[in-house]
């Protein structure tokens, strides 16, 4: 159990690539934090550099009070769960979870003890002496886990550990590995790409981009008050709508000249912005000062439905309750001030 | 229900023709690959001045527990101290010391150039590929030349070790270790598994199936070598079966005395047999390595 803290961490590859741009960030003991961002964005070589599977350029990576910059993956004292899992096929269910704990040298009574409490744990008491071969994909990702949990590290390092699993199994794992971090106390980095398991399990999320990390927070702040039309954009689903708008001044945003808006707070920006409306936060409605909405395409989710269409000329979604009503073609909505959230015209960062 | 029933012998009929067809081409053509080896077999059973003056022969004689029993155990060669048995012995030697040999040297070869980053890596590959080029043929003087200085002919070692040097080997074992998932490798550095470990607990297990593979070829290509051990040996102690076959001819053709035709296709015999138990035996355990691992 550990604390983890990164300072001016950089990765660049030989072939020049920077992955990693500097960054500085600090890891609570007991916490989990789920690294996310589109594909390509340096999660994993984050990940990768805080593991020692790949050398660090530049920086401080301090995982509980040592410096490890220079410690091999083995002496870190942290455990890794792959996306394939990576178990080594020609051995069972349980020399795959002892294998680590040999090489340490543990004597046969501790890792049989250890093992036999990881496998009570993950129920996979009828599978060690089984191959991996041998086992379905949600077994295999337990005793990949397993084989984290005996060696009782200060870190877990998750790799996108559920995205080989169909749905279903995924929610379940998804739950199975939070209760199991909880009980455990370990810290935990958690990479992933999506958007559901990092709202879920994160007790912090950090939102990378181009190799930043664009915005620190929980997952209700991230989803809340997105630091970025990137993030805005990244996180929720359907994604934020962001609009081309301007900004008077004076509590009013117009949108396309004709269409304007109420905002809460008078922000000092003035001029062009960008606005973001979460399609979810949008009511149908009838009265006079909604905003006209022209609907194109409805896409049934059962719950709730999804409503495509154009508002002052710009595509935007619109969550709306499923009651099975006939929806005419245009449509009224009722946009709260509160759900508007405006973000600076270049830069995307938020007002 | 009732079209299947109605079609099913038809189809039945259709299918029996063909393979009737089939087997007959299948058969036919394993007789035409086996009739030399019969042949070898009831000649074998003849004497040798009856083979002398009729030729091969179609059926069994009764002199086969002779030629056999001679073949095997009598002294025999020019300085009549060699049997069957030392050559038997001294094939396998070169058979399974080649095969062994050759496999943990290409392995080491191969597991350096793959997981070690080291400046010329690809270089030392391409130098090593390009030694396919190379047979033992075509560098078999200077060769022999390396090897007589160090005064290594007649022996095991300059039997073997000048036949293990060759790309074959390195190149199959580099490109099986390419295809293991580089997650493997982590995980296992991850586990506190050093070069040496990750070599022998996971490298060397998995490749089973590939060292059975390039076992059975290099036992058969070191059992059935001829050219090497003719020009590295002179001492009959170290006559291999196949190069003792011939030995039996010659030296009885250059006399007065009548070759020992039964006596040489006996051998013949006896030095198909080793080749064709490895294959079943690896075989089998091919098969096994192959249902129970998934790479
Ligand atoms: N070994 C490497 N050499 C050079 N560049 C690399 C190497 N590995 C990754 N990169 C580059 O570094 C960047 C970040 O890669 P990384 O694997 O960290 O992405 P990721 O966020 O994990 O993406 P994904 O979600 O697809 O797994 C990418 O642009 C990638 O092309
Ligand atoms: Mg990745």
């Amino acid at each position: 159990m550990a604390n983890v803290s990164v300072k001016n961490i950089r990765k660049t590859y030989p072939n020049g690539t920077e992955a990693v741009m500097p960054c500085n960030f600090d890891i609570a003991d007991g916490e989990l934090v789920v690294l996310v961002g589109p594909s390509g964005c340096g999660k994993s070589t984050l990940l990768r550099m805080v593991a020692g599977l790949e050398d660090i350029t530049d920086g401080e990576l301090q995982i509980g009070d040592r410096v490890v910059n220079d410690l091999d993956p083995a002496e870190r004292d942290i455990a890794m769960v792959f996306q394939n899992y990576a178990l080594y096929p020609h051995m069972s269910v349980y020399k795959n979870m002892a294998y680590g704990l040999k090489n340490r040298g543990t004597s046969k009574e501790d890792i049989d003890h250890k093992v036999r409490e990881a496998s009570a744990m993950l129920n996979l008491d009828d599978y060690l002496d089984r191959r991996p071969s041998q086992l379905s994909g949600g077994q295999r990702q337990r005793v990949a886990m397993g084989r984290a949990i005996v060696r009782d590290p200060a870190l877990f390092l998750f790799d996108e550990p559920l995205s080989n699993l169909d749905a279903k199994l995924r929610n379940q794992m998804r739950i199975e590995i939070r209760n199991l971090q909880r009980r455990l106390g370990v810290t935990a980095m958690y990479v992933t790409h999506d958007q559901v398991e990092a709202m879920t399990m994160a007790d912090r999320i950090f939102v990378l981009n181009a190799g930043r990390i664009e915005q620190v927070g929980t997952p209700s702040e991230i989803y809340r008050t997105p630091a970025s039309t990137f993030v805005a954009s990244f996180m929720g689903a359907p994604p934020m709508n962001l609009l081309p708008a301007t900004y008077n001044g004076n509590g009013s945003v117009h949108l396309n000249g004709e269409t304007s808006l109420k905002v809460d707070a008078p922000k000092d920006h003035i001029g062009d912005i960008q606005l973001g409306i979460r399609p979810e936060e949008v009511k149908l409605a009838t009265g006079k000062s909604a905003t006209p909405f022209k609907l194109e395409l409805i896409e049934e989710l059962g719950a709730s439905r999804l409503l495509h269409g154009k508002l002052a000329g710009h595509d935007f979604t619109v969550n709306a309750p499923n009651n099975d009503a006939p929806l005419a073609d245009n449509l009224m909505l009722d946009i709260p001030s509160d759900a508007l959230h405006m973000f600076d015209h270049e830069t995307g960062k938020r007002l | 229900m009732t079209d299947t029933t109605s079609t099913t012998p038809r189809a039945k009929k259709r299918f029996r023709w063909s393979a009737v067809f089939d087997h007959s081409i299948l058969i036919l053509g394993s007789l035409f690959m086996l009739l030399p080896v019969f042949l070898a077999l009831t000649t074998s059973s003849h004497d040798n001045v009856e083979i002398q003056r009729e030729g091969l022969k179609f059926w069994f004689g009764s002199d086969i527990d002779e030629n056999f029993g001679n073949a095997m155990f009598e002294k025999g060669g020019f300085t009549k101290t060699v049997t069957g048995m030392t050559m038997l012995m001294n094939s396998f030697i070169l058979g399974i010391g080649f095969a062994i040999g050759k496999i943990i040297l290409s392995m080491m070869a191969a597991y350096a150039i793959v997981y070690f980053r080291f400046r010329f890596a690809t270089f030392a590959f391409w130098m090593i590929f390009t030694t396919i080029l190379l047979p033992l043929e075509v560098r078999i003087l200077p060769s022999y030349e390396v090897i007589q200085s160090i005064g290594l002919t007649n022996s095991y070692t300059g039997l073997i070790v000048p036949l293990l040097a060759s790309a074959t080997g390195t190149f199959f074992f580099r490109q099986f270790f390419l295809s293991v998932p580089e997650e493997l490798v982590e995980a296992a550095r991850i586990d506190g598994a050093g070069p040496v470990k990750f070599f022998i607990d996971i490298l060397v297990p998995l490749s089973q199936t590939m060292i059975a593979a390039i076992f059975i070829i290099m036992f058969v290509y070191g059992w059935n070598q001829y050219l090497w051990p003719t020009l590295i040996t002179t001492d009959e102690g170290l006559f291999t079966l196949v190069r003792g076959i011939r030995q039996i001819i010659q030296a009885y053709a250059e006399g007065s005395e009548i070759p020992e035709y039964g006596q040489a296709m006996a051998l013949a015999l006896i030095a198909m047999l080793p080749p064709v138990a490895i294959v079943i035996f690896f075989q089998s355990w091919f098969v096994k390595g192959l249902v129970e691992s998934d790479k």
